[in-house]
């Protein structure tokens, strides 16, 4: 009998079956076209970065920010919408799904378009011959990570407002901010000291020095356990605000 | 263990924040029956239905649906409900057979049974030739029909229906009612809310009206009726203004409404016939026997549908 977290997966996968060409465009081809543009143009000028050439440095903080953007921009009005809209979640509500398998079922979904992402990425960047270490592999594990660092809180929040407008204000101070000062384009020591540890407390920031140590094959800025553990935490206290957000809004 | 009813309340309360929905009712539905809520707007009839549907929990009061805790068991219980919701909630950009074949799989189901479920139940909605189609573009009878089917997916031993027939058109709504009846001729026992006095005189054994979150009366269509009404109803309207009220009296019961006064009579013809003898010309004069809409009026001042 298969599990009812799968049977939320499949009414997900079913839905995107019948849109997938549309996001094709910004989940593949908009990440290639940075690369090329930031990577190959930008780079020609910037030259090298810490030691390696500014494609091979951005490449990774390029794969993490498209996890985090893919995570919080699925997590927003599809969610939203599911209960304002559709409500898909009161009807599954009356069945024997629990909150906790909508919950799941969403997150393996994210997880599901992210790591189609992340695989692909992978493949093209090492035909441009960007990944400088057999530790590459490891990438779609440290978007997976991400992802769900922001899809649950981004999930969550969804779940607790009435109106679009509040994305927004999210995607304008929380997301684009977080895609710029979170080492994707330059080291975060570029900032100035007092505005680092905004950097650091941004899940992103974790995932893309791993995996940039990952493609590099360096250490991490901190022990890898460190940024690990934080990616874990916030993807763990997301998931409970996701839960209690989805009860609440499905109560009565 | 089969006479354990399948619904049991005592003192059943819901409140939302200071506002109390639902005032401590007292229900027991057995396997088999069709029970209904009849009861206007606000009357605490969806609010009750969430609260059997174990998708809202009781404010106070004690609950059991198939001899089961809702806070407790609230997984277990809804494997064996099928649940229409006053509000149509299908998936409008998924097609009309993966709609039934999507809400299967929450309730367990193989993808083969799912498929198969599926077919029967669009044979059931005669919904067969839209099966590949979207849900957005049907018709709201269409919609209606999905919904029910849907409910049906996990062949439950309770059906809650919310406002099955609301919005309708007559057509629409006759064909639902057959369906409906055909279940309850399964044995299937239904649970169903309406404002439509025929509709529960047609489908219900037993109902009970609500009004204000409580239940103020309870039997058969037909012993409503009886207890709460008289057999016949003639309706009078008149074309001028006057106040006829005063000159009716005597006759039997009367129920002065804005548009037409109601007279409740053992004998409607022979109350038609005393009226003209007082030398009154009503414009139109209607007797027919009474419904429970009578027995709603008497009951609360008020008529159902406004
Ligand atoms: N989630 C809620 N929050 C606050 N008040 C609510 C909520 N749900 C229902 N109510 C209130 O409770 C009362 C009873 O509502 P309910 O939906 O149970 O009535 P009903 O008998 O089904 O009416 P209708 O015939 O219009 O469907 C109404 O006054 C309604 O405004
Ligand atoms: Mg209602």
């Amino acid at each position: 009998m298969a599990h009812p977290t799968v049977a939320v997966l499949e009414r997900h996968l079913h839905l995107y079956r019948r849109l997938w060409r549309a996001s094709v465009f910004s989940s593949f081809i908009l990440p290639v076209l940075f690369l090329v543009s930031i990577g190959i143009g930008v780079g020609g000028y910037i030259g090298d970065i810490e030691g390696e050439d500014y494609l091979v440095w951005i490449v990774p903080g390029v794969m993490a920010s498209t996890a985090f953007q893919m995570a919080i921009g699925e997590s927003t009005y599809s969610v939203l919408g599911d209960f304002k809209w559709v409500r898909a979640y009161h009807a599954m509500r009356a069945t024997p799904v629990e909150i906790r398998d909508m919950v799941a079922g969403w997150m393996l979904y994210i997880l599901f378009r992210v790591e189609i992402a992340a695989v692909v990425f992978l493949g093209i960047t090492g035909l441009f011959g960007a990944l400088r270490s057999p530790w590459a592999v490891v990438t779609p594990l440290i978007a997976a990570l991400v992802a769900v660092a922001a899809a649950a809180p981004v999930t969550a929040f969804a779940a607790s407002i009435d109106q679009d407008s509040y994305f927004a204000l999210l995607f304008r101070f929380v997301m684009i901010p977080s895609t710029l000062f979170a080492g994707v384009f330059f080291p975060v020591e570029q900032l100035p000291e007092a505005l680092r540890p905004l950097a650091y407390l941004s899940p992103l920031w974790h995932g893309v020095e791993l995996s940039r140590a990952a493609t590099i094959g360096v250490a991490p800025p901190w022990p890898a356990a460190v940024h690990v553990g934080y990616l874990l935490a916030f993807a763990a206290a997301g998931l409970l605000w996701a839960v209690s957000a989805f009860r609440k809004r499905l109560q009565d | 263990m089969s006479e354990q009813p399948l619904i049991y309340a005592r003192g059943l309360v819901k409140r939302f924040g200071d506002f109390t929905a639902v005032d401590g009712i007292d229900l027991e539905v057995a396997p088999g029956e069709a029970f209904g809520f009849l009861g206007p707007n606000g009357a605490g009839k969806s609010s009750t239905m969430r609260m059997i549907s174990c998708v809202s929990l009781p404010t106070g009061g004690e609950l059991r649906i198939l001899g089961l805790d809702p806070a407790r068991d609230g997984s277990r219980i809804r494997a064996r409900l099928g649940v229409c919701p006053q509000l149509d909630n299908l998936d409008p950009d998924l097609s009309v057979r993966e709609n039934l074949t999507t809400y299967a799989r929450y309730f367990g189901l193989s993808k083969a049974q799912a498929r198969s479920r599926a077919d029967e139940l669009l044979d059931f909605a005669q919904l067969q030739e839209k099966a590949s189609s979207a849900v957005e573009p049907l018709s709201g009878g269409m919609k209606r029909r999905l919904t029910i089917a849907r409910a049906l997916v996990n062949d439950p031993d309770l059906v809650l229906l919310d406002e099955p027939t609301t919005g309708l058109d007559p057509q629409a709504r006759h064909l639902l009612w057959e369906r409906l009846f055909r279940l309850k001729q399964r044995g299937t026992t239904l649970v169903l809310t309406t404002h439509y006095m025929d509709e529960a005189e047609q489908l219900c054994d037993r109902l009970v009206v609500m009004d204000g979150g409580r239940i103020v009366a309870e039997g058969s269509p037909r012993s409503l009726i009886e207890t709460y009404s008289t057999p016949e109803v003639v309706e009078l309207r008149f074309a001028d203004g006057v106040d006829y009220a005063g000159k009716l009296e005597g006759i039997g019961r009367i129920d002065p409404l804005p548009d037409r006064i109601l007279l409740y009579a053992d004998d409607g013809d022979a109350a038609v016939a005393e009226v003209h003898r007082r030398g009154l010309t009503p414009s139109s004069v209607l007797v027919r026997r009474s419904s429970l809409e009578d027995v709603f009026l008497q009951l609360t001042g008020r008529t159902l549908v406004d």
